[in-house]
C-alpha cells in the first residue's frame, strides 16, 4: 500500500487514493508530425514500454485530490518514491545522474539528446525528443 | 468415555492457566466434554483422553496434537454452528468458552472410523503430483465421475450456513513505532520506544502478553521470566503513549511500512456474551518503524510414522504441562538434537509424567543436562535417533517407539531397540518467524548455527529483535530489544540494560531425516508437511522428475503450500533437497512467504462495507417515481435504471412489448439522466474536440448536435455520444452512462499531459441535469400544450438541433437527438426541477397516452433503427470500419486519437468481423445474445467459428426477432444463410441482411 504525496497540492495518502497511469515521458509521435508516423514508432508507442528494476519514471493522478496529473521517480525493487515532479518537466537532476547503466533509463535524460536543456517535453523512444 | 488420568495434579509451575475451581461444558464431534476456564480446545480435549483430533487431507491418517500455537497443522478443527461456524481453527489456539460446540473434519462417517483412510493403502499411487498424471482415461469419465469426486475429496471443513450475522471494524491507524510480538524481545523494544513518548503499539495474536517467557529458564533483575514479563506488561498498560493489542494477528506487511492486523474480539467468548461489540477488527498500521518480535517456532525431525497422534514438538509438550497440566501421554520418548528439549524433560518429570528415555542425536550433548535429566530418573541415549513408531488401532495410538545409534551420513539403519511409550515429544530447533520480514521483500540469509534462515536486509523501515533475528541468546537479546525502541524511536540516550541470567545454550546438530530399517528408508512415512501430507519420498520424487529448484520442489509437492504455510516443514524439506543433491542448503534457497501469516475471515476484511454498503447506489432526481410505477430496474454501473414498468398481471416480454409499441404509436417517456453530460469550455474547445472525435467538431454551427465516435490510441471504440455547440467557445458532451467519469478523466488527462497549451475547461455535469427522452409522434404537441418560448416548429428546430428556454416556467435545454428513431426532444433542466417537470409531463400527457418506457425498450427501438450500442456493438476491439461508420471517420482532419493506429496493418487488414444484421429463417426465434456464428455447423465442435451476435430481440415493431452480429467479411455476405449452433444438437439458421430493419430513410425522426 504506497504511500504517496502529490507535488501539485501537497496531499499525503495511500495509493488508493492516486490512479497510476503507467509509464512517463512517453512522446505521442502523431502529436508532432502525424504523417511521418512509422507503423513500428505508433506500434512501439502504443505497447513497448521500460521495464525498468530499479529507478523507473511513470505517471501518477491525484485522484480523489486535487485531480491533476503528475510524474514520479519510483525504484522498483524498493517500492520508494525518490522524487516527484510536474507534468512536461523532467525528473531532477540528481535523480537521472543515479540511473545506472543496463537500466533502460540510462541516457535518456541526457541533454544532448533534446538539445534543450531543463524543464522537456515528453521523449521518443529513442530518448530524443519526437 | 473414562479418561486416563492425562490432567496431572496440581503443583508449582503446572498449570498455570487453568482454574480448576471453574468447569466449562463444550462438545466435540457431538460429544459432551468438560474442561477447566483457562484450558484451549486441544488442552481440554487431551486432557478427556481424546488424542485423536483429525485426518489428513491426502491420506487420511489419523492426527493430533503437534504444535503449541499458530503453527499447529494437524488439529484443524471447525467451531461454531450455522452461521457462525468457522472451518480450519487451530485447536491450539481455540479458547475454550462455555457452550463451544466444535467438530473434527475431512472424516466420515466418524473421526475414528474414516472411510477415507482407505487412501493410506493406496499412497504408493498417491505421492505427490498423482494428479498430473491420473484421471485422463477414460476421458469421458473426468466430467462423470473424477471431477464430481476430487470436489468432493478436495478442501478441508466446511463453509458456514448463512449469511454472516456479526459486524466487523475497520481501523485506519498511524504510529510511530509498531512492535509485532509481545514476548521478552518485544516488551523490552516496546518499553524502550515509549521511553521519549513514541505513540507506540504492540501487537501479539496470543490473549496474553509474554510468548514463551513462561516455558523459558533464565532471569532479568533477578525475576523469573513469566514475572518480568509480567511486570513489563503491567507498565505497558498504564503508558498512555503506547497501545496494547492481543489476540490480534499482525497477518501481511505491504509497502511503505503498511501493516495490516486482526483483532478477535469476541470468539474467545460464549455466544450470548458477544452481543454488541463488532466480532472482529482490521486494523491498517502506517508505522514509521516497525520491529519485529515474533520470536522463533519449533521444528521436528523426519522419522518414519512422525505424524502419528503422540508426535508432538518438545515445547508443546512442556506448554501443554506447564500451562494447562496436561500430558501428553503416559510413557514418553524424548527426541532431539539440541539443549532445549532437556527442559521439557525436567517439566514432565516435574509433573510425574513417565519419560522412559531421553534421545540425543548428538554424540557429546552437555554433561550437565545430561546429569539433570538422569537424576530425574530420565534414561539418557546420546549419538542416537528415534527411527519409527509402533502403533495400533489402525496407528491412532502409539505403543512403541524404534530407536538407533545415529552417525550423521548413515544409510539404512539395521539396530533397532523398542522403548514402550505412547508419545514422542520431538526438537529439531528453532526457526525465526520469519514470514512478515519476507512479506514486502525482506531478504534471508542462512545461519549454519542454528541450522536455519534468519533475517538479512529489508527494504522497508523494519528490523528483526530477539529469536525472530536468530537472537536465542538472552543478554544478547535484551540488549538488542532495547537498542532497536530506542533507534526506532530516534532516542539517543542509552537506558541502562539490566542483568541478565541464563544458561548458555550450546550447539546443536543438524538433522533433518532419520535413516529407518527396512522400507520405511525410503520415506514415504516420513512427514514433512503434516497439512499436505507431503513426506520425503515425495520430495525425492520431485528432485527425480527434474523438478530441483526450491521454487518447482514446492509447488509439485505442494510442500508448505498449506494454511499454515510450512511453518513446521520448510526447512525440513531443504534439509532432504540438500542432501539428496550434495548442495549446501543456501545454495537451494527458500520459498517466499506471502500473506496472510495465518487465515484471515472475509468478513474481517469486508469490514462494513456489506450488503447494502456494499457499493454506492446512484439514482436520478426520478427514481421514486420509477419505483412507486412498479419500475423493474437494471444496474449501469452504479445507476439504477428503469429496465420496464410491468403493470400488473403484466410479465416483462409484455411490458417491453408494450412499451416500444407505445413508443412507435403513441408518446414515451424515458429516463435519460444517467448519461454522461460534460461541458466543454475555452478558446480551444473546438481543436480539442476534434483531437477527441473521429468526426469534426470545429465545423458544428451553434445550436446544433452531432454524433461522435471515440476511439482509444489503439483505434478502438469506447464511447459515443452526441455533442451540442452552445457558442463558439462552449460545448456539451454526451456520454454513455458507464462511460461519464471514465471520459471525463480521458479528457483531463489529454489537457493536462499531452496539449497542456489548449485553453479549455472540462467539468462533469452529469448529476447537474435531468434529461428526460420525449418520444413519438405527439411529442411536439404535448410540448406546445406545456408552454414554452421557443419556438419549436421544425424549421427553428430541426432535427439535430439545439435551443434553450423554458418550458411550463422550468429553465431547459432541448435537444432534436433521437435514439428511438421516432420524432423525440430531450429535455434537459436542473436536477432539482427533474422530478416535478417529468411529473407535469406525465400527468399533461395522460390525454396523449403518454407512457415511461424503459431501457430494455429503447435497446429494442434503437436496435429496429440499427443504431450501436457501446459494450453491445463494441468491445474494445472494434474500429469504425468494422461497424461500417466510415462516414464518421474523417479524412480531412490530420489527427485524432486513434487515427494513425486505424491505418496499421492487422486494422486495416480484411477478414475483420464486420457489423450486420441477421433474420432468423424462423422469424419466432430469437437468437441468444453473443451466440456463435459458423457456415457450417457439425455434429460436434469444434467449428470453425465466424462471429458472434452483438444484440438480439423480439421486435413487436416488426412482428419478428431481429439481430445484428459481427460476422468475418459480413458486408460481402449479404443474403447468405449462416448457422447458429446452440448446443445439444440445436441450430438456428439466419440470413445476413443489412443492419437495419425499420424506417431505413429515417423519416420518421425528422419531422
Amino acid at each position: 500500500m504506497l504511500l504517496i504525496t502529490c507535488p501539485i497540492c501537497g496531499v499525503t495518502g495511500n495509493e488508493t487514493d492516486f490512479h497510476y497511469g503507467g509509464e512517463a515521458h512517453i512522446s505521442r509521435p502523431a502529436s508532432h508530425d502525424p504523417a511521418a508516423v512509422t507503423d513500428e514508432a505508433q506500434r512501439d508507442y502504443l505497447y513497448v514500454r521500460r521495464n525498468a528494476k530499479g529507478i523507473h519514471f511513470e505517471r501518477w493522478r491525484c485522484d480523489r485530490g486535487c485531480g491533476k496529473w503528475f510524474q514520479a521517480a519510483r525504484d522498483t525493487l524498493t517500492m520508494r518514491f525518490l522524487a516527484t515532479y510536474r507534468v512536461g518537466d523532467w525528473p531532477p537532476s540528481d535523480i537521472t545522474a543515479l540511473v545506472p547503466p543496463g537500466n533502460p533509463w540510462h541516457g535518456v535524460f541526457h541533454p544532448a539528446s533534446s538539445g534543450k536543456a531543463g524543464a522537456q517535453d515528453d521523449l521518443g523512444r529513442d530518448g530524443g525528443a519526437a | 468415555m473414562s479418561a486416563r488420568p492425562y490432567r496431572v495434579a496440581a503443583a508449582p509451575g503446572i498449570g498455570r492457566l487453568i482454574d480448576r475451581n471453574r468447569r466449562v461444558n463444550f462438545t466435540f464431534d457431538g460429544q459432551h466434554l468438560t474442561g477447566f476456564a483457562g484450558d484451549s480446545l486441544a488442552s481440554a480435549l487431551l486432557a478427556n483422553g481424546h488424542r485423536l483430533l483429525g485426518r489428513s487431507f491426502k491420506y487420511h491418517r489419523p492426527r493430533g496434537v503437534f504444535g503449541l500455537g499458530s503453527d499447529e497443522p494437524n488439529a484443524l478443527v471447525g467451531v461454531g454452528t450455522g452461521p457462525l461456524h468457522e472451518p480450519n481453527l487451530r485447536a491450539t489456539q481455540v479458547e475454550l468458552y462455555d457452550g463451544l460446540a466444535a467438530v473434527s473434519q475431512n472424516c466420515w462417517p466418524s473421526l475414528r472410523y474414516d472411510l477415507g483412510q482407505i487412501n493410506g493403502l493406496f499412497s504408493r499411487i498417491l505421492p505427490a503430483g498423482f494428479y498430473y498424471k491420473t484421471f485422463k482415461w477414460p476421458k469421458p469419465l473426468w466430467e462423470k465421475l473424477y471431477e464430481p469426486l476430487i470436489r468432493r475429496m478436495a478442501g478441508l471443513g466446511r463453509a458456514p450456513d448463512g449469511n454472516d450475522p456479526d459486524s466487523y471494524e475497520h481501523v485506519n491507524v498511524t504510529c510511530d513505532v509498531l512492535v509485532i510480538g509481545g514476548g521478552v524481545a518485544g516488551l523490552a523494544a516496546a518499553e524502550a520506544a515509549s521511553a521519549g513518548g513514541a505513540r507506540v503499539i504492540l501487537v501479539d495474536e496470543n490473549p496474553r502478553l509474554g510468548g514463551l517467557a513462561d516455558l523459558s529458564d533464565g532471569e532479568i533483575d533477578g525475576l523469573p521470566l513469566l514475572d518480568w514479563v509480567r511486570a513489563r506488561a503491567e507498565l505497558l498498560a498504564r503508558t498512555e503513549n503506547v497501545h496494547l493489542l492481543t489476540r490480534t494477528t499482525a497477518w501481511g506487511v505491504f509497502h511503505h511500512d503498511y501493516v495490516v492486523l486482526a483483532e478477535r474480539l469476541t470468539d474467545h467468548l460464549p455466544v450470548a456474551e458477544r452481543r454488541g461489540r463488532p466480532r472482529q477488527r482490521l486494523w491498517k498500521v502506517r508505522a514509521r518503524n516497525i520491529i519485529l518480535a515474533t520470536g522463533a517456532q519449533e521444528r521436528s525431525i523426519a522419522f518414519a510414522n512422525n505424524d502419528r497422534p503422540g508426535v508432538l514438538l518438545s515445547s508443546a509438550a512442556r506448554g501443554l504441562i506447564r500451562r494447562y497440566a496436561v500430558s501428553p501421554g503416559q510413557r514418553g520418548v524424548i527426541f532431539t538434537n539440541n539443549d532445549d528439549a532437556y527442559h521439557t524433560a525436567l517439566a514432565l518429570a516435574s509433573a510425574n509424567v513417565k519419560i522412559a528415555r531421553l534421545v540425543d542425536a548428538r554424540g557429546r550433548p552437555p554433561a550437565d543436562l545430561v546429569d539433570q535429566v538422569e537424576a530425574a530418573g530420565i534414561n539418557v541415549s546420546v549419538g542416537s535417533a528415534v527411527t519409527n513408531v509402533g502403533t495400533s488401532g489402525l496407528g491412532t495410538e502409539i505403543v512403541s517407539v524404534a530407536i538407533s545409534p545415529y552417525r550423521s551420513g548413515q544409510g539404512r539403519t539395521v539396530i533397532e531397540e523398542r522403548e514402550q511409550a505412547d508419545f514422542v515429544a520431538v526438537s529439531g530447533g528453532w526457526n525465526p518467524v520469519v514470514n512478515l520480514w519476507c512479506h514486502n521483500g525482506g531478504k534471508l540469509k542462512y545461519d549454519e548455527k542454528l541450522a536455519t534462515y534468519i533475517p538479512d536486509l529489508n527494504p522497508g523501515n523494519m528490523r528483526a529483535i530477539g529469536a525472530a533475528n536468530g537472537t536465542m541468546d538472552l543478554g544478547s537479546l535484551l540488549d538488542e530489544a532495547y537498542a532497536a525502541g530506542e533507534a526506532a524511536s530516534g532516542i539517543a540516550r542509552k537506558a541502562s540494560r539490566p542483568r541478565v541470567s541464563a544458561r548458555d545454550q550450546s550447539a546443536l546438530q543438524p538433522i533433518w531425516f532419520v535413516p529407518a530399517s527396512g522400507a520405511y528408508n525410503e520415506g514415504h512415512k516420513h512427514f514433512l508437511d503434516h497439512q499436505n501430507d507431503v513426506t520425503a519420498a515425495d520430495v525425492e520424487l520431485a528432485l527425480r522428475e527434474g523438478y530441483r529448484s526450491v521454487e518447482h520442489v514446492k509447488r509439485y509437492t505442494t510442500l508448505g503450500m498449506a494454511t499454515d504455510q510450512g511453518k513446521n516443514s520448510n526447512l525440513l524439506g531443504l534439509g532432504i533437497i540438500s542432501a539428496a543433491t550434495h548442495r549446501p542448503i543456501p545454495e537451494i534457497g527458500i520459498t517466499t512467504f506471502r500473506p496472510p501469516y495465518t487465515p484471515v475471515t472475509f468478513g474481517a476484511i469486508a469490514g462494513a462495507n456489506v450488503g447494502e454498503l456494499f457499493l454506492p447506489v446512484r439514482r436520478t432526481p426520478i427514481h421514486d417515481w420509477h419505483e412507486a410505477g412498479g419500475a423493474v430496474f437494471e444496474p449501469v454501473g452504479l445507476w439504477r435504471r428503469p429496465y420496464c414498468y410491468p403493470a400488473p398481471g403484466e410479465d416483462r416480454h409484455a411490458a417491453i412489448n408494450r412499451e416500444v409499441l407505445a413508443v412507435r404509436r403513441g408518446l414515451g417517456l424515458l429516463d435519460a439522466s444517467t448519461l454522461g453530460k460534460i461541458e466543454v469550455k475555452g478558446p480551444d474547445a473546438p481543436e480539442f474536440l476534434d483531437r477527441i472525435y473521429t468526426n469534426t467538431f470545429s465545423t458544428l454551427p451553434v445550436g446544433r448536435c452531432r454524433y461522435g465516435l471515440m476511439l482509444n490510441e489503439q483505434g478502438f471504440i469506447f464511447d459515443d455520444g452526441v455533442t451540442v455547440r452552445l457558442a463558439d467557445d462552449h460545448f456539451l458532451m454526451h456520454t454513455t452512462t458507464g462511460g461519464a467519469d471514465r471520459v471525463h478523466a480521458w479528457l483531463e488527462e489529454w489537457l493536462q499531459t499531452e496539449w497542456p497549451h489548449y485553453r479549455v475547461y472540462v467539468t462533469n455535469v452529469t448529476e447537474q441535469w435531468a434529461q428526460f427522452a420525449l418520444s413519438g409522434a405527439t411529442a411536439r404537441q404535448l410540448l406546445q400544450e406545456l408552454g414554452t418560448d421557443i419556438d419549436l416548429s421544425s424549421d427553428a428546430l430541426p432535427f439535430m438541433g439545439h435551443a434553450s428556454g423554458t418550458l411550463a416556467g422550468y429553465p431547459v435545454r432541448l435537444y432534436r437527438i433521437s435514439f428511438t428513431g421516432e420524432l423525440s426532444f430531450e429535455i434537459a433542466t436542473p436536477a432539482g426541477f427533474g422530478l416535478a417537470l417529468w411529473e407535469l409531463l406525465m400527468e399533461r400527457g395522460k390525454a396523449l397516452g403518454i407512457t415511461p418506457y424503459g431501457t430494455e425498450a429503447l435497446h429494442v427501438l434503437r436496435a429496429e433503427k440499427g443504431f450501436i450500442a457501446i459494450g453491445d456493438e463494441t468491445d474494445g476491439t472494434v474500429t469504425p470500419h468494422d461497424l461500417g461508420l466510415d462516414r464518421l471517420v474523417s479524412t480531412k482532419k490530420a489527427d485524432f486519437l486513434g487515427k494513425r493506429s486505424l491505418s496499421l496493418p492487422h486494422l486495416a487488414a480484411p477478414g475483420r468481423k464486420q457489423l450486420v444484421g441477421l433474420e432468423t429463417e424462423d422469424p419466432a426465434v430469437v437468437l441468444p445474445d453473443g451466440c456463435y456464428a459458423v457456415e457450417t455447423p457439425l455434429p460436434q465442435p469444434p467449428m470453425r467459428m465466424i462471429g458472434h451476435v452483438t444484440s438480439s430481440y423480439w421486435s413487436p415493431t416488426l412482428n419478428r426477432s431481429i439481430a445484428m452480429a459481427l460476422i468475418r467479411d459480413g458486408r460481402s455476405r449479404l443474403g447468405q444463410v449462416i448457422s447458429f449452433p446452440l448446443g445439444e444438437g440445436k441450430v438456428v439458421r439466419a440470413k445476413i441482411v443489412e443492419p437495419i430493419f425499420y424506417d431505413k430513410e429515417g423519416a420518421r425522426q425528422n419531422v
